[in-house]
């Protein structure tokens, strides 16, 4: 079973964001960041368990530079046996799309795992992009995967329940909560991953048609509204004019 | 009890750059470990003044015993940066949890690596690093604190045996402690290492209660009443006061560093809370009083990162003094005691409860000024090193 698992790099949840004077960047001074939690905690560590459990192989991908190699090295450290990283400044989602599908593309894998978003920009494109690159099918948000026969058996949230799907072939499976449990690498598991193979691909950035022109930061928080309890006009009001809500 | 773990780290000198990926990794890999199995239970522990003895298991999982010993007998394989980073994020926790690391991986699995034979070293090593095995480490005596080398603990040959008198006291681990490397002296009056396993005839380890400090953590005595140990259990590699004192300055090593964790979690919390908490209408933290302590901790924790990730680099080169060694333990144990103390001024009435982790750090840290060398004595032996003569005695 030959698994690929797309990796990215966030920003650590906490990090305090700030952008340029013209707002036109992400200013990265001080910017702690971690392997995307569903990508780490749902599709690494389900693939890494369904390797143990049927055998083959993990290889996790990721599209950036060098200073990506601390969290590709942490998924290694979690269980994946080898490492891609496609060597140019991630453009946009299209852009990374275009670069995991070069590299898949005739290398015959059985899965493709992805987390269903980054936790930055959450787009939750990735998967269907890259499922329409390689002219393979693509569920999304699955919260449970296994083997089953010849066929992958795909479980998802769905309102009121949840949807079971088989899946003949590669498939392109994006990760939600429930997948798999995350997993903390161990000190032997780290230094193991010292010695797995992290190849670096040069390539030139896919033309992007897509073009940051700015940011902003979102409304700061108010102070709490304190509203008698005899005033529900009053509560009705804010409800519709200020929150917006109803 | 506390809330939600809210520790976000800080590294006012981008010391993350003096750092390798390995160290980064198992920093991380450490902190996620200690927020998930540590902070929602150690409060309550604490409180109990009981050990949370599930987490041996937990500790060897994650590689804490023994990291920077031979991957062959269990250990990580890791440098002695990874090492004292694995104690300064387990310290963030408690010290309790960091002692519970570093007397394992220091104090017991380190001198049987040393000076043990390669049968010693197979016999107990994997089992110690596995947490199949709980260590302690019997050096002071009710009557032999600072000065270990009048222990009255002794030996007497018997055949392919010697029968081991004495007692040990303040030994961390010790009640639930399978195997104890402990130092006795030999008929010669020359110190030697051996290692008890918690079955032999005559040995028992009564525990220590009444602890104000490092409450979640098990202490006790080792009592040695005519016990027959087999001579094949003496460590050959030593004798002599130097084979305990090695193990100290490797525990020592841990502790500079993990002090700086406890210093962390404090200072962490005094500054969310400076700014959380109003009065006169605006944050605590906007006062010049709350700012000079604010300043002066994350000044004394960069000076003590920065002494530590030194010491570190002298240590993986085998050049950092027993001395060196003791000004770091020396200097961070009580720079993380000043922290604690103005951390918990910060919090006001709230930084007396088990709300926040001051009470619990402040305590502990007054036991880890005087364990593995008390903070006067390493005073002595900067003095000892500087000007070559000898104070204590």
């Amino acid at each position: 079973m030959k698994i690929l698992v797309c990796i990215s790099k966030t920003p650590e949840t906490t990090s305090k964001i700030k952008f340029s004077e013209d707002a036109t960047e992400l200013m990265e001074d001080g910017l702690q960041y971690i392997l995307n939690p569903y990508d780490e905690w749902y599709a690494l560590v389900r693939a890494v368990e369904l390797k143990e459990e049927f055998e083959g192989s993990v290889t996790v991908i990721n599209v950036g530079p060098a200073s990506n190699d601390t969290v590709i090295r942490k998924a290694l450290a979690i269980g994946a046996d080898d490492a891609v990283r496609i060597n140019v400044e991630p453009a946009s989602a299209m852009s990374v799309a275009n670069h995991i599908s070069d590299y898949a593309t005739g290398k015959d894998y059985d899965l493709i795992l992805l987390g269903k978003e980054s936790i930055d920009y959450n787009g939750s494109v990735m998967g269907a992009m890259l499922s329409e690159f390689l002219n393979l099918p693509f569920i999304a948000h699955a919260s449970g995967l296994t083997k089953g026969g010849d066929a992958w058996e795909i479980e998802r949230g769905i309102t009121g329940g949840t949807e079971r799907v088989r899946v003949n072939g590669t498939v392109v499976v994006s990760a939600a909560k429930g997948m798999a449990e995350q997993r903390i690498p161990n000190m032997r598991g780290i230094m193991m991953a010292k010695r797995k193979p992290l190849e670096v691909i040069e390539a030139e950035n896919k033309a992007s048609s897509l073009e940051t022109v700015g940011y902003a930061y979102p409304a700061e928080k108010t102070a709490v509204k304190m509203i008698d309890p005899n005033n529900m006009e009053e509560l009705v009001r804010l409800l519709q004019e200020e929150a917006k809500v109803i | 009890m506390s809330g939600s773990d809210r520790f976000q780290s800080h590294d006012y000198y981008l010391l993350d750059e003096l750092l390798d990926e390995e160290h980064l990794i198992a920093r991380d890999a450490v902190r996620s470990w200690v927020t998930q199995e540590v902070s929602p239970i150690i409060e309550d522990f604490a409180e109990r003044h009981a050990c949370p003895t599930h987490l041996f298991k937990a500790l060897a999982e994650i590689g804490a015993f023994g990291p920077s010993l031979p991957a062959k007998y269990g250990g990580g394989g890791m440098d002695e940066i990874a090492y004292g980073i694995i104690m300064q994020e387990l310290e963030r926790g408690d010290s309790g949890i960091r002692s519970m690391a570093s007397v394992q991986g220091s104090l017991v699995m380190y001198p049987i690596y040393r000076f043990g034979s390669e049968e010693q070293r197979l016999k107990y090593l994997p089992k110690l690093a596995s947490g199949e095995f709980v260590g302690c480490f019997g050096l002071t005596e009710p009557d032999q604190g600072s000065d270990p080398g009048g222990m009255h603990a002794h030996f007497r040959e018997d055949g392919d045996h010697v029968i081991l008198n004495g007692s040990k006291m303040w030994i961390t681990n010790s009640p639930i402690a399978d195997v104890a490397v402990v130092w006795a002296k030999n008929e010669e009056g020359v110190i030697q290492g051996m290692i008890l396993e918690k079955d032999m005839p005559g040995f028992s380890a009564p525990e220590i209660h009444g602890k104000w400090s490092l409450r979640a953590s098990i202490t006790g005595e080792l009592v040695f009443e005519d016990v027959r140990v087999p001579k094949a259990n003496i460590l050959p590699g030593v004798s002599g006061l130097k084979g305990p004192l090695s193990c100290l300055s490797k525990a020592r090593y841990g502790i500079a560093w993990g002090a700086i964790g406890a210093a962390m979690d404090c200072y962490d919390s005094a500054l969310r809370y400076s700014l959380e908490r109003e009065q006169f209408g605006r944050p605590i933290g906007g006062f010049q009083l709350t700012q000079k302590k604010l300043a002066e901790m994350i000044t004394e924790i960069t000076k003590a990162q920065l002494l530590a990730w030194r010491l570190g680099t002298l240590a993986n080169d085998g050049k950092a003094s027993p001395a060196q060694i003791s000004m770091a333990k020396r200097n961070n144990v009580l720079m993380a005691l000043e922290v604690a103390r103005e951390a918990r001024q910060i919090h006001g009435g709230m930084g007396i409860t088990n709300e926040y982790p001051i009470m619990r750090h402040m305590m502990n840290l007054e036991t880890v000024l005087t364990y593995e060398g008390t903070h006067d004595i390493h005073l002595l032996i900067t003095g000892m090193d500087v000007t070559g003569l000898n104070a204590f005695k």
